[in-house]
């Protein structure tokens, strides 16, 4: 049986370490806020952390995640107040919704890396991320607003 | 999480929360809202006709059944369309609690299962739902307020003229005051005021509408990952399902082995579905299912089957070779759909003509959620959840296609990722529905990215050819528009190749320019895949060329861009079907023509405010152009102002103007957000995507060749301008009005920087 630590809890994920954590942690752990997107690491929908990084969790096994800290959209803040939660909802920013998960997790592992990214860094690090109905504009503010506070 | 209504009783109130929403502060809202007018101020909301009552079981517009009120104050609203994004489950409630004075923090919405004979029609598509239901809710909410009036008044043994209702409290003139839970129980009983007992809000009464301080419901749900979406419903013992669809539609299995399938630990079962085809409505397409444990046993079980497939009728399908041929029926005399004075005297009269012929390829929408649903058969009753436009429709089509009678069928709808008119088309929903019944157990139908962008009921595909003949001075004096693409008839009907005036009336028919001589052809063209409707539909193609079209004259003509559509324009007027020589089965948008008429100076308006927006006519470095357009759609107009820079030989769009006129704005934030999300949707169908066939089948599979604009080159500075209007102008479209204008306007842009002239969608991301 495959463990991993999922949002601070040892978590058992089958015995099959060939399984895309995204689908270990949909269908097992039954923590749906990580989302299908494209199943080739192209839309950035599934993105969770693993030890504090941003990885594409459909392109990530559940044999490289052994014993490691996986970090869904429901653990990224227990209370669901981190500050790019709290600039997602001060500037609007969702519309469908579907994408926004992934959007947060990896604006909050560019944050972790780098506090005070310039637009250009924010651009680049959101590239991989898709939101088809276009909430571009106010997501890459949303990023601003939580790094700079403005 | 998204809350669903119990159907076991009418009480919908039963499990139902309050759920208080993180908002932004209510500034500069207005005071209290007296009935003191009792009767008095209908005028304030007067009602008109709209095409809802067309609408397959039309318009409900019942207080008890849409608003309960619990005895701790909590509102509960229910939400009958569906949450593709737009924002409508939280702004036809919001529209509710506004006329109703109900304080939006207490208020709950809970989404409507599919069930129109209860809640009308739930057709989440068209741009319809603020059009078609905004009087309702106002009607609803006037009533609960009036109810609620009276119910305190007759306890207190006053007249209920005297009291004053204000952000879920009633008060009397001597202070004393009731809360909305305290009165819930008599209120309610009260009998249901008729549209002329009611004293609506005056436009500045208005707490909430034309605002757009109201936040959306699920804004919190969304962020913290518990929104629910298809996918997302886990039931006990739930299998999951993957299916390999015939590549060519119309196609089958010709022979298949599932014994590797089989082996895949965690697979269950394999079945073969029944096969569709074309003319079939929303029948899926069959092919072989694998149902597993969980998504990666299916996923693993489906890699392993081993098919052979036979293409069907439309196995030889070109899109190459059909946008030849489409073409050259473009340059041939079609079918007539519009004739206004005489358009053959006008060419043989004119001094000199002007043409060109613009394409577009087949287009998928790609919501971001590919399309999931979950079922639960269980002998005598079906259970379904799943993000669905349509959910009466796709309970009515599932039960048919199982042998049930609607009412063993329940239809839950979960929010949306995305839809863009995919999910008006519930084939997914039927598939699951038979593989539950086929295993037993509750399945969930998985879509790859792959399936959805091969197995979708695809954006016409189309070639518009535009000439016109010209005067002496350069005037036009005749137009000619000659329209070919599959229609969207093809999927409900055997195809005769020819577009439903719907169709010829988004963009075509409809061609609002002062020109005396007018006249519109459809040519034939055969569907050999799905065709289905697309957000904005035929308007894309039909925007695309009489857009493109204009820039191209304007440079012809050696004249201003800007001026040129003014005078195309012409001088303000309200268009004359009759003297503007419309069809007689004209389409507009399911709209009275008397109340939903077509105004030429709204159109010149809204381009002249997105062009002044964006500054057009100022100076521009090298390799920057501005480009102009302006349609009317949905019964909406957007004039779109685009700057494109040619960056290392990339368009890069630095800014673009929307300006919007849908009447009165009845949520002007998310009118915004579809304005910036137009502006994504319109810059990825003018640079990326396109579908192609070739032995009948899709070549595109996934977001690596149908690429979509993303955060590296998206419209980067998109300002929306929003005409301001009071309830008295008639809400319009919002949804879709925005996407028409925006490809257009880049290739007006991209020629004015470049010299560059760009005739077919996609028409690349590089020059």
């Amino acid at each position: 049986m495959v463990k991993i630590i999922l949002n601070g809890t040892e978590t058992e994920v089958g015995d099959d370490p060939s399984m895309p954590l995204l689908w270990a942690i949909r269908d097992l752990t039954g923590a749906t806020g990580t989302k299908y997107g494209c199943g080739v690491g192209l839309c950035g929908a599934c993105t969770v952390h693993v030890d504090g990084k941003a990885e594409r969790s459909c392109q990530f096994t559940v044999g490289d995640a052994e014993g490691r800290e996986v970090t869904s959209i429901e653990g990224l803040d227990p209370s669901g107040d981190h500050r790019l939660q709290a600039a997602w909802r001060e500037l609007n920013v969702p519309q469908c919704g579907f994408c926004q998960a992934g959007q947060i997790m990896q604006a909050a592992s560019l944050l972790a890396e780098n506090p005070k990214p310039t637009d250009d860094e924010i651009l680049s690090a959101m590239s991989n991320n898709v939101c088809r109905c276009g909430c571009y504009q106010r997501i890459v503010a949303a990023v601003r607003l939580a790094s700079t506070g403005s | 999480m998204l809350k669903y209504l119990e159907t076991t009783t009418d009480d919908t109130t039963t499990d139902v929360h309050l759920s208080k929403l993180s908002r932004r502060g209510f500034l500069g809202i207005a005071g209290a809202f007296t009935l003191a007018a009792y009767g008095g101020r209908a005028e304030a909301f007067e009602t008109y006709k709209t095409g809802a009552a067309a609408m397959p079981r039309g318009i409900v517009d019942d207080p008890l059944v849409f608003v309960s009120i619990d005895s701790d104050g909590t509102v509960t609203l229910v939400a009958h369309r569906s949450e593709m994004g737009t924002g409508i489950r939280s702004s036809i409630p919001m529209v509710i609690a506004d006329e109703m004075e109900a304080d939006w923090a207490r208020v709950t919405i809970v989404q409507a299962p599919g069930d129109e004979p209860k809640y009308g029609n739930q057709d989440t598509d068209g741009s319809r739902s603020m059009r078609h239901h905004i009087q309702a809710a106002r009607r609803m909410g006037g009533a609960v307020r009036t109810m609620l009036a009276r119910a305190a008044a007759d306890g207190w043994g006053i007249d209920p003229a005297d009291v004053t209702v204000e952000m879920h409290q009633v008060k009397a003139p001597d202070g004393r005051i009731l809360g909305f839970g305290e009165l819930a129980e008599t209120a309610m009983a009260q009998p249901v005021p008729s549209h002329e007992e009611i004293a609506y809000k005056t436009d500045a009464e208005f707490r909430y509408m034309g605002k757009g301080e109201v936040q959306i419901t699920d804004l919190r749900d969304i962020t913290t990952g518990a929104a629910v979406y298809g996918a997302d419903v886990m039931l006990e013992g739930m299998k999951t399902a993957l299916i390999a669809r015939p590549p060519v539609v119309g196609g089958k299995a010709k022979s298949f082995d599932a014994s590797k399938a089989l082996e895949v630990p965690g697979v269950v079962a394999v079945h073969e579905l029944p096969y569709g085809g074309l003319a079939q409505k929303f029948a899926p397409l069959g092919g072989i299912a694998v149902v597993a444990d969980n998504t990666w046993a299916a996923t693993k079980g489906r890699d392993a089957l081993e098919i052979e497939w036979e293409a069907g009728p439309h196995g030889d399908y070109s899109s190459t070779q059909f946008m030849e041929e489409m073409k050259a029926t473009a340059e041939k005399p079609g079918s007539v759909a519009r004739d206004k004075g005489d358009i053959e005297d006008a060419f043989a009269k004119a001094a000199r003509t002007f043409g060109q012929t613009y394409t577009q390829a087949h287009m998928a929408h790609i919501p971001m959620e590919p399309p999931a649903a979950v079922a639960h058969y269980t002998g005598d009753a079906l259970e379904i959840w799943a993000p669905v436009q349509s959910p009466y429709t796709a309970r009515l089509d599932t039960a048919k296609a199982l042998g049930l009678d609607p009412e063993q069928v329940r239809m839950n709808v979960t929010l949306l990722g995305g839809g863009f008119g995919r999910k008006s088309k519930a084939d997914y929903v039927t598939e699951a529905a038979l593989l539950s019944r086929e295993v037993g157990a509750p399945v969930r139908v998985q879509w790859t990215r792959e399936d959805d962008v091969r197995h979708s009921f695809y954006h016409t595909t189309s070639a518009e050819r535009i000439e016109v003949a010209l005067d002496d001075a350069g005037q036009v004096t005749g137009w000619r528009h000659r329209s070919v693409a599959p229609s969207i008839k093809s999927t409900f009907a055997p195809d005769d190749g020819l577009p439903m005036p719907l169709e010829q009336g988004m963009g075509m028919t409809d061609l609002p320019f002062d020109i005396a001589n007018i006249r519109c052809e459809s040519g034939k063209a055969m569907a050999h895949t799905r065709i289905g409707w697309f957000r904005s539909v035929s308007n894309v193609p039909h925007a695309w060329a009489v857009g493109s079209f204009v820039g191209e004259l304007a440079h012809e003509l050696g004249r201003d861009q800007r001026q040129m559509w003014l005078d195309l324009i012409g001088a303000p007027r309200v268009m004359d079907p009759t003297a503007d020589g419309l069809p007689e089965d004209f389409w507009n948008y399911g709209e009275p023509m008397q109340e939903f008429p077509i105004e030429t100076g709204r159109l010149a308006e809204v381009l002249n405010r997105a062009a002044d927006g964006i500054g057009y006519g100022r100076n521009l470095p090298e390799g920057e152009g501005i480009g102009l357009a302006v349609h009317r759609s949905f019964v909406s107009y957007v004039g779109c102002a685009a700057r494109v820079k040619l960056v290392d030989g990339r368009i890069t769009v630095p800014e673009m103007h929307l300006a919007i006129d849908c009447g009165f704005a009845a949520n002007p934030e998310r009118i915004e957000s579809q304005m910036q999300g137009a502006a994504v949707m319109g810059m990825t169908l003018a640079l990326h995507s396109g579908i192609t066939y070739e032995n009948g089948a899709v070549v595109q599979s996934n977001f690596y060749d149908y690429d979509v604009v993303r955060s590296d080159n998206y419209p980067r500075n998109v300002v929306t301008h929003i005409v301001e209007h009071p309830f008295s102008v008639h809400a319009t479209g919002v949804g879709e009005p925005g996407v028409p204008p925006v490809a257009p306007a880049l290739a007006n842009a991209l020629f004015a920087a470049t010299g560059t002239r760009r005739r077919s969608l996609p028409m690349g991301a590089q020059v």
